[in-house]
């Protein structure tokens, strides 16, 4: 993503100022046409939807969906709740560690993978749950894990 | 007739490999020539036996599972679309007995049926509910609600006809239903259930409460970790709107009701009430001082009935089948049926629909078949993250919101996670204060900052550092939670923690307990 179109966000914009309680909604719209909520997109909604930039700047940060950065190309979640605990997540997210060089919240040092964390996919009949990119894997061995991260690497 | 094979597209069912399933038995079908329709439905809720096939020739649906992909032809080779025996054959899937043992009211047709098939819902049942309300007053419809005994199944238990009176009370012309459908509790999965596996039920339940107090839009917060359940949503709410059921002129009686999904961005705050509510409105997710009540000024300072969606979809089997009927099942003032949800260390994790009343340890042994790792079960976590650990020797009680009170404990929305004799509990602890402080909206600060410290009091314990004074600080913060939380986020952590510092002293401190924390209720 190397820039903002300028057309595109107020496009998207319009198709959302009018809505009650506008400001998620058009935040999910952003982060899906550019994959992360760009700093340059606030002022513009600053005006549109006439709240201030800190109120607008104070979701971003509220919230853990919205990321002011780019994400990596591929992006991993080991659930870490309760269900997943019980049967072995904490180990597979040692494992994850250990073969990725990063944890829970970070970025290999090549740019390829986000580890994200999660705290319950509701896939807890299937635990533990691995949501690579956007599919979701459930019952989850160590050695599932290794053939998933091979397929990624 | 023509035979027919059922296979979920349940989101949990295709984690497991549901989807490659379905792909290897229509590759078998045109293969084979078969004249053999494939239907999609929603789970059964018998997470351990998917993917699994039903298979109707013409004498009820048989069920065979779990099936992995490559066991597909062979299961064709073996004729078992037309009575063919096999090795995962499992018999009638009525007749399974984890079935057969439940009382499916709520989730009656998850399973059965393709979720966005309207003529299916209807065949089974569907609308019947939304066709009485429609002829009823508001005032007897919200009294079919009250006195069918129905209580919130998000957590909280409070009376669903009482909270509706209170809106329908209220003159303002603007009123909202808000759907809380951001089920972030681990261990629970009955709402994404229902909402993946029979949309039209919420959506029917929705309607209702909205003729019944007065109100014309509805709003469906889903969480963003569900993508399955808001596209499955988003097209029942479109189907709907076109059969004359939802929009303008609800099935021509003149009442007005919509429906619109938004979308949470990852808080576990927002499945607080007025958290919710301020993020509806385009806010942080902090939670609201109470009063005013939500039924009063809630969504936009509107009267608001705020619902989670086990309890909006229970409402059209009450409206059909009667206030009276409903309530014969359960017991106490715990009335009609509970969605439990089997999870973690469990032979069997799955959804269990049954009358309150059951005891914890018919679920765990008869429905859970005890431990997936054979080992004994040492700790059950009840009603969430927030949910008290219950230890073995408190197995036989009965599941009912007062029984489990009494214990200290909640059902919660219904979560419930088993745990071997490996589990360390002064880690599940730590997890809840961790999960407080990462989650806590920071409107108060026993919450906010309380939990933060909790995560380094109970470090210090486990590292052996000054137990006896470490374990009073512990004790005496998570009373402060517990008294000065705005919310049950901070208020309800004290629960796990405390909960198995008194049940499991022996995780914290092998020999240092001292007597006085031991009696801290």
């Amino acid at each position: 993503m190397a820039s903002v179109s300028v057309e595109r966000l107020q496009e998207l914009i319009e198709e959302h100022a009018h809505r009650e309680g506008a400001l998620l909604p058009l935040l999910h719209a952003i982060q899906s046409e550019w994959s992360y909520i760009p700093a340059e997109v606030v002022p513009p909604i600053t005006r549109a939807l006439k709240i201030s930039r800190a109120e607008i700047q104070g979701v971003i940060s509220f919230y853990h969906d919205f990321r002011e950065q780019a994400p990596a190309g591929h992006r991993i979640a080991i659930c870490r709740a309760e269900s997943c605990q019980a049967v072995g997540a904490r180990e597979l997210e040692q494992q994850l560690t250990s073969r990725l060089g990063v944890g829970p919240g970070a970025t290999t040092s090549d740019g390829r993978i986000t580890v994200d964390p999660i705290y319950c996919f509701g896939n807890c009949a299937c635990s533990p749950a691995v949501r690579i990119n956007d599919q979701l894997h459930g019952r989850v061995t160590s050695e599932r894990l290794d053939e998933l991260l091979d397929s990624l690497v | 007739m023509t035979t027919r094979l059922y296979i979920a597209n349940d989101s949990a069912a295709d984690s497991v490999g549901a989807e490659a399933v379905a792909g290897a038995v229509n590759a078998e079908l045109e293969a084979r020539g078969l004249d053999v329709e494939l239907v999609r439905t929603g789970s059964r809720g018998l997470y351990y036996l998917e993917p699994m096939i039903e298979v109707d020739w013409g004498s009820g649906r048989h069920a065979f599972g779990p099936v992995a992909s490559h066991e597909v032809p062979a299961l064709f080779d073996a004729g078992f679309h037309e009575g063919g025996e096999h090795a995962l054959g499992l018999g009638l899937t009525e007749d399974i007995p984890y079935l057969a043992k439940q009382q499916r009211l709520t989730l009656a047709r998850n399973g059965l049926t393709d979720p966005l098939s309207l003529d299916a819902y209807r065949e089974h049942g569907g609308l019947n509910g939304l066709a009485t309300a429609v002829a009823a007053s508001p005032q007897d419809i919200v009294d079919a609600v009250r006195e069918s005994g129905l209580r919130g199944r998000g957590g909280a238990a409070f009376p669903t006809g009482i909270k509706w009176q209170t809106v329908l009370d209220q003159t303002d012309e603007e009123k909202y239903i808000v759907c809380n459908a951001d089920e972030g509790d681990s261990g629970t999965f009955a709402d994404r259930m229902l909402m993946e596996g029979d949309p039209f039920c919420l959506l029917e339940g929705m309607t209702i409460a909205g003729i019944a107090v007065g109100a014309e839009t509805g709003y469906i917060y889903l969480r963003s970790e569900y993508p399955d359940a808001h596209e499955t949503l988003n097209q029942a709410i479109d189907i709907a709107r076109t059969d004359g059921w939802l929009g303008n002129d609800i099935m021509g009686s003149g009442h007005r009701f919509d429906i619109e999904v938004r979308l949470g961005a990852g808080a576990y705050i927002c499945g607080e009430e007025t958290a919710l509510l301020d993020s509806l409105e385009g806010k942080r997710g902090m939670v609201r001082f109470k009063p005013p009540l939500p039924a009063i000024a809630g969504l936009f300072a509107k009267p608001t009935v705020i619902n989670n969606v086990i309890t909006l979809a229970s409402v059209p089997v009450i409206l059909a089948r009667g206030a009276a009927w409903y309530q014969d099942f359960g017991q106490g003032r715990s009335r009609g049926t509970i969605t439990l949800q089997l999870a973690g260390n469990l032979k069997q994790p799955g959804l269990v629909e049954i009358a309150f009343g059951v005891t914890l340890r018919e679920i765990l042994e008869d429905f859970g078949g005890g431990s997936a790792s054979g080992r004994p079960l040492r700790a059950v976590q009840l009603g969430g993250p927030l949910g008290a650990y219950v230890a073995a020797d408190q197995f036989d009680t009965e599941m009912d919101y007062e029984e489990l009170a009494k214990l200290g404990a909640m059902l919660g929305h219904g979560g419930i996670v088993a745990f071997d004799d490996t589990v360390d509990m002064s880690a599940q602890a730590r997890f809840a204060m961790e999960f407080c402080a990462i989650e806590s909206c920071g409107k108060c600060t026993p919450c906010r900052i309380g939990s933060t410290r909790g995560v380094e009091v109970i470090d210090r314990i486990r590292a052996g550092t000054d137990v006896s004074a470490n374990l009073s600080l512990l004790t005496d913060l998570c009373e402060t939670m517990e008294q000065g939380s705005l919310c049950a986020m901070g208020g309800l952590t004290p629960a796990p923690v405390m909960s198995a510092l008194k049940r499991f002293p022996e995780d914290f401190a092998s020999d240092l307990l001292p007597v006085s924390l031991v009696d801290h209720e």
